[in-house]
């Protein structure tokens, strides 16, 4: 309980996951908090490859977390870039109103 | 030891409280800020066990680009005040058992994982990079990066460099009825049609744009 291992990270890890998981399949007002679920589960990816890489010693982890990010922020900017878009074509971005493709 | 464990608890405490408040809170503006705080809590996390770089690279790219990016974007948007009510939202929908029950599910499953998992026991020879110890963090990180994983490095620039000029494309917006200056008609005009040079006789005028 104390000495603090590679598992109270993991655990960590798997709760922001679960949590960014139920952030997107619960929420049906507004789709940038889907997004920031997004960001979430990146986040508890990266949890998970830092503690590995100290844990067990090996850097090839941190430089593939570096890589992650990089390719979170173009996510981001990319989603919300057509969120935008999107808003200013049909003026809302609530998820039960986009139903343009019948889904 | 033990300040190690209290301050873990402290920051993963935080770090799981503001995450559920991203998902539940109704006003989108504060989902931003409890964003924020999971990233600040998280990177004060990977600093503590070692990974100074990544922790500083987290609070620069995530608290100082991209969660201000999703600030802007729901402020430009005016959804602030569209409630996130999925507590409450009409009873028809069955997703939400079903989506708690996915996730309940998934979450277990990684418990389970990570519960009965152990290291392979040839996993210390398959380290490929191993941590130096006289080295700090930065140091090491920059002397793999630049070394053998040059291509992937350049090519996470091009992801960025996609990714913006994506999001110039996206987001242009020709408005029309605006006066706009031209530089092509600009550069393009030359001393033949900016001047005319007149005779004027006399009380007879100049008949301008003939």
């Amino acid at each position: 309980m104390l000495s603090i291992g590679l598992g109270h990270y993991l655990t960590l890890a798997a709760i922001i996951f679960t949590i960014g998981i139920v952030g997107i399949f619960l929420n049906r007002k507004n789709i940038i908090v889907i997004l920031m679920s997004i960001e979430l589960i990146l986040l508890a990816v990266n949890i998970n490859l830092v503690s590995f890489s100290i844990f067990i010693n090996d850097l090839s982890g941190q430089v593939f977390t570096l890589f992650i990010l990089t390719v979170a922020a173009a996510e981001a900017a990319i989603g919300l870039a057509i969120i935008v878009v999107y808003y200013r074509n049909s003026g809302t971005i609530r998820v039960e109103e986009i139903d343009r493709l019948k889904g | 030891m033990i300040a190690h464990a209290i301050v873990f608890y402290i920051f993963s405490l935080i770090a799981i409280v503001s995450a559920i408040m991203v998902t539940v809170s109704k006003n989108t503006v504060n989902s931003v800020f409890f964003l924020i705080l999971d990233f600040i809590s998280i990177s004060c996390l990977f600093i503590m066990i070692g990974a100074e770089f990544l922790g500083m690279i987290m609070l620069i790219v995530y608290v100082g680009a991209v969660a201000v990016l999703f600030l802007f974007v729901v402020m430009m948007l005016n959804v602030a005040q569209q409630k996130n009510e999925w507590f409450n939202s009409s009873g028809r929908s069955s997703h939400i058992p079903v989506g708690l029950l996915v996730s309940i599910i998934i979450f277990f499953e990684l418990i389970i994982v990570i519960g009965g998992w152990k290291y392979k026991p040839d996993l210390l020879d398959s380290i490929t990079i191993e941590i130096n110890t006289d080295l700090t963090n930065t140091q090491s990180l920059g002397s793999v990066i630049y070394t053998d994983y040059i291509h992937l490095f350049q090519l996470s620039g091009m992801v960025l460099l996609v990714a913006m000029i994506g999001a110039i494309v996206l987001t242009f917006r020709q408005r029309s009825g605006v006066k706009r200056q031209s530089y092509f008609k600009q550069i393009s005009r030359d001393r033949k049609d900016g001047i005319e040079l007149v005779e004027v006789e006399n009380n007879k005028g100049v008949k301008i744009d003939a």
